[in-house]
C-alpha cells in the first residue's frame, strides 16, 4: 500500500471525535442536562435550553454533517485516498 | 367544490403521479431492483431518504405528542435527527464503499459466516416487521380519516398503490416515488404552519414565530403558553421533562442509534454513486427532514395555544379561568369541533351539566388548583382530545381554504406510503437476496433473482397488509420498539465491523443476540410476552421501569451497551479474526477504489 493508512485513520478518528463532542454538547448538554440552567437566558421569546432542544440542536446537526463531509474530503485528498 | 371532492381530487392526482413514476421507473436488473442502479444524485437520495424516514407517525402524530409533552417532546426531535450525524460519520460512507446490496450481506462477509448473516436477517426482520405494523395501521387511519372509507378499505388501497411501484420498480421505483412523496408531504406540512404562525405571531416562518411575541402584544407566545397551561393545571410547557432527566437522556440515545441502525434507511445510501456522495447525501437527508422537524414544535405549541384559547376565549386577557362564563358554551363551539366530534377524535361529556366546556388537567398535583376547580363547580375534564387532531384539524382551526385541508390529506398518505414501501424493500431483499440466494439457491440466475425479489416483495406486502388489518393489539407502541431493536442489535454490529479490525464472528453474533435479547426481555416484561396481554411479568422482577427508572421504549440504548460488552468479552475468549478480513476492513475504511454496488461475492 502506498498511502499512509495509519495516519489516515488517525486523522479520520480525530475528526469524528471532534464532531461528536459538538454533537453531544449541543443536544445532550445544552438540550437536556443544562437546559434548566440555560432557560434563564432568553433569545427572542425562546428560553435558551428549550431552543437548543427543539430547534438549535437540529440546525447544528445539519451543519455538522456538511462540515464533516467537507473536512473528510480534505483528509481524503491529503492522504491521496480520494475517489477519481 | 366541496371539501370531500377537493380531497379526492388532490389525493387522486398524487396517486396518478406515483403510478406514472412506477411505469417510468421499472426495474430491469437486480442492481436496479436493490440499489436503483447505483446512480441516484445525492440531493435526490436525500429527499427520498427524508420521505422514507418520515412516517405517518412523524407527519400525523409527532406534533400532537410534543403538544402533550411540552419540552419533553424534544426527545423525538433530537432523537430522530441526531442519528443522522452518526449515520453520516460512522456507517453510510463505509457501507457504501463495501458495495453490497443489503445489511445482512455486510454481516455475512465481514463476519465471514452465513450464521452472522442469518442473525442479521433475524434482527432486520424483527425491527422492520415491528415498524411496518405501525405504518400499515397508519395507512388505514390516514385513508379512513381523509377519504371517509373504512380502515380495511384504506389498507387495501394502500397495498394496491405500493404494489404497483414497489413490485415492478423495486428500489428504483421506490426512490423516485419517494422524491415525489417528499414534495407532497413537506408542502402539506408547512403551508398550514405558515398560515397559523402568521395569524398568531405575524411572522410567516414557524421556526421564528415560535420565538416571537403574540401578534399585537409584547408577550412571547411560549411565555403565554406557559402561563395559560399552568392556569389550567397543566405542567409548564417549556420545562416539562419526560419522566426523569435520565430517562429522557437514555430515550434520546436509543432513538438516535436506532435511527442509524434501521436497515431501510441504511439501504438508501447504497444508491448513490460514490463514498463522497454518501457523506453529503446524509447531510441533504437531514436538511429535508429538519424542514419538517423544526416546524413540528411550532405546530405543536401553536395548535395547543389555539385549542386552549378556543375553549377559554377570555384567557388571553383575564387569567381567572374559573370565572363562571370563562369557558365556551358547548352550543357555540366552532364548526371544526363539530366535524371532528363525528370522527370520535374529539369527545365532549358535560360532567357538571353547565353546558360549557371545561378542558383542564384534572390530575393536577396542586392542591390549590384542585380546590379552586372544585369551588368553581368543575367535575373533571370534559373534553378528550386525540393528539392527532393537532395536525389533522390544524388547517380548519386556522380557517384555511379547502385546498389546504385536501393537501394535508395527500401529505399524510404520502408519508405513510413512502415509509411502508422503504420497509417492504428492506424486508423483501433480506428474504430474496440474503436467505434465498445466499443460503438456499446460490446458483440462482440474475433473472431468477429479480423474479424472486418481486415475488418476495408481493408476499411482504400481503403479510404487512394482514398485520395492518389484524394489528396484534399493541400497534401504538410498536414504532418506538422497532428503534430499540435496531439500536440494540444492528447498529453496534455494524459499527464494530468497521471500527474494530479484531472483532470476530463469535463476538458479533453473541453481541447481537445478547443486545436484542435483553431489549426484548425488558419490553416483554412490561408489555407481555410477544405483546400478548396478561403475560407481562414486570411485577415479578421489580415493577414498572425497574431498571434505573427507564421506560421500555427507551431501553434500546441499554441493549446496545450490553451488545458491545458481550461482543468484546466473547471476542477475547475466541480465536482471532482471519488476516484477510482485517485486510478487508482496511479497504473499507478508504474511499479510493470504490465501485458501483453489486450483489456478488
Amino acid at each position: 500500500m502506498q498511502h499512509d493508512s495509519e495516519g489516515y485513520w488517525k486523522a479520520t478518528l480525530g475528526l469524528i471525535r471532534n464532531i461528536l463532542i459538538v454533537w453531544f454538547v449541543v443536544s445532550y448538554g445544552f438540550g437536556i442536562l443544562l437546559a434548566p440552567a440555560l432557560n434563564n437566558i432568553h433569545i427572542g421569546g425562546y428560553p435558551l435550553g428549550f431552543w437548543f432542544s427543539q430547534q438549535g440542536s437540529m440546525y447544528i446537526f445539519v451543519a455538522l454533517i456538511f462540515i464533516y463531509a467537507k473536512l473528510m474530503g480534505n483528509i481524503d485528498k491529503k492522504f491521496d485516498v480520494h475517489e477519481d | 367544490m366541496s371539501l370531500q371532492a377537493t380531497t379526492y381530487l388532490f389525493v387522486g392526482l398524487s396517486f396518478a403521479l406515483y403510478i406514472g413514476i412506477a411505469i417510468w421507473a421499472r426495474a430491469g436488473s437486480t442492481k436496479e431492483f436493490y440499489a436503483a442502479g447505483g446512480n441516484v444524485h445525492p440531493v435526490l437520495n436525500g429527499m427520498a431518504t427524508g420521505a422514507d424516514w418520515m412516517s405517518a407517525a412523524s407527519f400525523i402524530s409527532m406534533a400532537g405528542l410534543i403538544a402533550a409533552m411540552g419540552y419533553g417532546g424534544a426527545l423525538f426531535l433530537m432523537g430522530w435527527t441526531g442519528g443522522y450525524v452518526l449515520l453520516a460519520m460512522l456507517l453510510a460512507p463505509y457501507l457504501r464503499k463495501f458495495g453490497k446490496f443489503t445489511v445482512p450481506q455486510f454481516f455475512g462477509t465481514r463476519y465471514y459466516s452465513k450464521g452472522a448473516s442469518t442473525v442479521g436477517v433475524f434482527c432486520l426482520l424483527a425491527a422492520s416487521l415491528t415498524y411496518i405494523i405501525g405504518q400499515m395501521t397508519g395507512v388505514g387511519v390516514a385513508f379512513s380519516r381523509f377519504l371517509g372509507v373504512s380502515n380495511a378499505t384504506g389498507i387495501y388501497i394502500g397495498m394496491g398503490i405500493v404494489f404497483m411501484y414497489a413490485v415492478f420498480g423495486g428500489m428504483k421505483g421506490i426512490t423516485y416515488t419517494q422524491v415525489a412523496q417528499y414534495c407532497v408531504l413537506i408542502l402539506a406540512y408547512t403551508v398550514p404552519a405558515i398560515f397559523i404562525s402568521l395569524h398568531l405571531t405575524g411572522n410567516p416562518l414557524p421556526q421564528l414565530g415560535l420565538g416571537s411575541n403574540m401578534a399585537g402584544t409584547s408577550v412571547s407566545l411560549l411565555h403565554k403558553l406557559d402561563l395559560i397551561s399552568q392556569d389550567l393545571g397543566f405542567a409548564q410547557y417549556t420545562t416539562s421533562t419526560r419522566l426523569r432527566t435520565f430517562n429522557m437522556f437514555v430515550y434520546t440515545v436509543s432513538l438516535m442509534i436506532g435511527t442509524a441502525g434501521l436497515p431501510h434507511v441504511i439501504m438508501r445510501f447504497f444508491t448513490v454513486p460514490t463514498v463522497k456522495d454518501a457523506r453529503s447525501s446524509a447531510g441533504w437527508a437531514l436538511v429535508f427532514i429538519a424542514i419538517l422537524y423544526t416546524t413540528a414544535p411550532a405546530v405543536a405549541a401553536m395548535a395547543k395555544m389555539n385549542l386552549l384559547t378556543t375553549v377559554n376565549p377570555q384567557i388571553m386577557t383575564d387569567s381567572n379561568v374559573f370565572a363562571p362564563d370563562a369557558q365556551i358554551k358547548y352550543d357555540e363551539r366552532p364548526d371544526w369541533m363539530k366535524r371532528w366530534e363525528v370522527t370520535g377524535l374529539l369527545k365532549f361529556k358535560d360532567k357538571n351539566g353547565d353546558g360549557r366546556i371545561q378542558y383542564y388537567n384534572s390530575k393536577s398535583k396542586s392542591a390549590e388548583f384542585k380546590a379552586k376547580a372544585a369551588a368553581a363547580g368543575w367535575k373533571g375534564n370534559e373534553l378528550s382530545v386525540n393528539r392527532d387532531i393537532m395536525v389533522l384539524a390544524n388547517p380548519e382551526i386556522a380557517l384555511l381554504p379547502n385546498w389546504v385541508i385536501a393537501l394535508v390529506a395527500a401529505g399524510g398518505l404520502a408519508a405513510a406510503l413512502s415509509t411502508a414501501a422503504g420497509l417492504l424493500l428492506a424486508i423483501s431483499s433480506a428474504i430474496s437476496h440474503d436467505l434465498l440466494k445466499e443460503k438456499f439457491m446460490p446458483d440462482l440466475t440474475e433473472k431468477g433473482e429479480l423474479m424472486a425479489g418481486k415475488i418476495s416483495m408481493a408476499c411482504a406486502i400481503l403479510v404487512a397488509g394482514y398485520l395492518g388489518l389484524n394489528p396484534p393489539g399493541f400497534a401504538a407502541g410498536t414504532v418506538a420498539i422497532a428503534f430499540g431493536l435496531a439500536a440494540s442489535s444492528i447498529f453496534p454490529a455494524l459499527m464494530m465491523g468497521i471500527f474494530s479490525k479484531t472483532m470476530n464472528k463469535q463476538g458479533a453474533v453473541a453481541g447481537m443476540l445478547a443486545g436484542i435479547g435483553v431489549t426484548m426481555f425488558y419490553v416483554f416484561a412490561h408489555k407481555g410476552i410477544f405483546f400478548i396481554k396478561g403475560t407481562g411479568f414486570v411485577d415479578a422482577i421489580g415493577g414498572p421501569n425497574f431498571f434505573l427508572g427507564i421506560e421500555p421504549n427507551a431501553f434500546g440504548a441499554i441493549g446496545a451497551v450490553v451488545n458491545f460488552a458481550v461482543a468484546f468479552a466473547v471476542k477475547n475468549m475466541t480465536e482471532p479474526v482471519p488476516a484477510d478480513i482485517a485486510q478487508m476492513v482496511e479497504e473499507v475504511r478508504i474511499p479510493k477504489g470504490s465501485s458501483a454496488v453489486d450483489g456478488a461475492h
